[in-house]
């Protein structure tokens, strides 16, 4: 685990930059790692997405499954992938904080 | 040159006539220190009974959700060339024509920006690049599409890249043009092939003819095997010619001097339908009962060969042991044209991937859901009727059951008063 600091905050993320911790994520860390993942600015579609991505977490303590977030949030998965190029697993779970998917999303 | 790690384990994997993945590393890793690193990690792991590669990194492209699978070592202070170690699915074209040129040029891009390992090819089908660093993956994603024409293949819970065999390019037995129809998918289904929404990972695997040569029915959610429903041609000519020595059975691929076929004994007796008949002078096929396995075309092909209505049998459901054990694929569509654009096909698939979806659990394959619901609720939800000819043996199988719904006049089960009536 390497440690990074962003705007006062410290994070601990694994070799994929994923935060060791839900309990360590903050909004800067959506700042930090949106350049890595390709995103200039974040939107309202942006936040939906990521909010969906936690109320699930921390209800069921797993991420869900992609079939599930495109119904939740009305998105098409395409389209996903146009707010997260690296795509739901990969980029919008990081951001949002969650643990490193294992073939859910 | 003397490498970094002595491998003495490895080592005794030279020995003996048979070729070595251990020399074929130590070739590169002359060259390439992520290869003589990989060799070291491969004898500790060897010495301690205990693999050295982290599980389930998840790096990849933007836009894509498959096609690169994660590896990490989780001792990269003996090994550190191979930290990263991530390997690289990429798309195979259709029955794997290449040009020379497109070899060179992936062994070029691989030399330079992964470890130079490849593996021709994987199982699915891909040409697997073995072994590179995230900060490479999107410069070689950017050559492999912008100067090969060529694009990632399918990982994870995505459709994985379609496989046929090599079809009416060289053989004459095809009965479908497997390489369009391959094409054809992998451009139709790009979406589901970059980007997982599955279940589970899914498998097209298209055969041009029975013999199936991908081995369609055994790895392949989705089977596509060529077949045809008229009569096989027979050219009684030819027929007496194998049997009376001038022509090699098996077209010469068992043996290369020229003897007489005991048709009875090759052929008649080792029908599985026994629905052949040999009079001494014509050979009788009772085409309504061939099960078109081509073991007879295969022994004879100057004489016999597949009928002209051609199309496919559409089997659903095999997968290699995972939770449950191996499986085959069953007959679905037991007849389909199969022309182009695949209309009707794509319908089927169309039902097929919604109820999958719809009722699969995490990590279940189609086949593992049609044992768990029964094939009577997927064939159901693809709107098909049930046919004889899914059944493996219809004359011998008693357990058919039939939807009341289905039966003129129908009939009523209560299940409650059959249980006072009778003991569980
Ligand atoms: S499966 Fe049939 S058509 Fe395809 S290569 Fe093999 S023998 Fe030929
Ligand atoms: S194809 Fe197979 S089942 Fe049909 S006649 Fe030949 S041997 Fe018999």
């Amino acid at each position: 685990m390497a440690a990074v600091e962003f705007k006062g905050k410290t994070f601990e993320v694994d070799e994929d930059g994923f935060i060791a911790s839900f309990d360590t994520w903050c909004p800067e860390w959506v700042d930090y790692v949106k350049a890595s993942e390709g995103i200039a600015e974040l939107t309202d579609e942006h936040w939906k997405v990521i909010n969906v991505l936690q109320d699930y977490y921390k209800k069921h303590g797993i991420a869900p499954m992609v079939r599930i977030l495109t119904k939740v949030t009305g998105y098409k998965l395409k389209y996903i992938y146009e707010l997260f190029p690296s795509g739901p697993g990969k980029g919008a779970c990081k951001m949002a904080g969650l643990p490193k998917p294992t073939g859910c999303v | 040159m003397a490498l970094k790690h002595q491998t003495p384990m490895l080592d005794e994997l030279e020995k003996g006539p048979w070729p070595s993945f251990v020399s074929d590393i130590k070739k590169v890793a002359a060259r390439k220190p992520m290869a003589e690193d990989l060799l070291g990690v491969l004898e500790l792991s060897y010495k301690e009974k205990e693999g050295h590669w982290k599980h389930g990194g998840i790096v990849g492209v933007f836009g894509y959700g498959g096609g690169v699978i994660g590896r990490y070592c989780d001792r990269p202070d003996l090994f550190p060339n191979v930290a990263h170690f991530h390997t690289m699915r990429v798309n195979q074209p259709a029955s794997k024509f290449y040009t020379t040129d497109v070899l060179r040029k992936i062994c070029d891009i691989w030399e330079a920006k992964g470890s130079g390992l490849t593996n021709m090819h994987g199982s699915t089908g891909d040409i697997i690049l073995l072994g590179t660093t995230t900060d490479q993956l999107e410069p070689i994603f950017y050559e492999l599409t912008h100067e090969l024409g060529m694009d990632l293949g399918g990982s994870g819970s995505n459709l994985r890249t379609p496989e046929g065999c090599v079809g009416k390019a060289r053989c004459e037995w095809s009965c479908i043009d497997t390489q369009d129809i391959i094409y054809d998918l992998t451009m139709t289904f790009q979406d589901e092939l970059h980007r997982p929404a599955f279940p589970y990972k899914f498998k097209f695997k298209c055969s041009g003819c029975p013999n199936d040569c991908v081995a369609a029915i055994a790895r392949s959610d989705c089977s596509i095997i060529g077949t045809w429903r008229d009569d096989i041609r027979i050219d009684q000519e030819a027929v007496r010619a194998y049997i009376g020595g001038d022509f090699l059975p098996h077209a010469g691929g068992h043996e290369s001097t020229k003897r007489a076929l005991d048709i009875q004994a090759e052929v008649i007796d080792l029908c599985p339908t026994h629905c052949m008949e040999w009079d001494g002078k014509n050979l009788k096929i009772d085409n309504k009962n061939c099960v078109r396995c081509m073991h007879c075309i295969t022994i004879m092909p100057r004489a016999l060969r597949p009928g002209v209505d051609t199309g496919a049998t559409i089997l659903c459901g095999a997968k290699a042991p995972i939770l449950e054990g191996a499986q085959l694929s069953s007959v679905i569509i037991p007849f389909i044209k199969m022309e182009a654009p695949y209309d009707e096909f794509k319908d089927f698939v169309d039902k097929l991937w919604n109820y999958w979806m719809e009722h699969g659990k995490n990590r279940e394959r189609l086949g593992e859901l049609i044992q768990r619901q029964g094939l009577g609720a997927f064939l159901k939800a693809c709107e098909i009727t049930p046919d004889p000819r899914m059944i493996n043996t219809p004359r011998f199988n008693p357990y058919i059951f039939y939807d009341p719904a289905d039966v003129p006049g129908g009939w009523e089960h209560d299940p409650k008063a059959f249980r006072e009536r009778h003991q569980a």
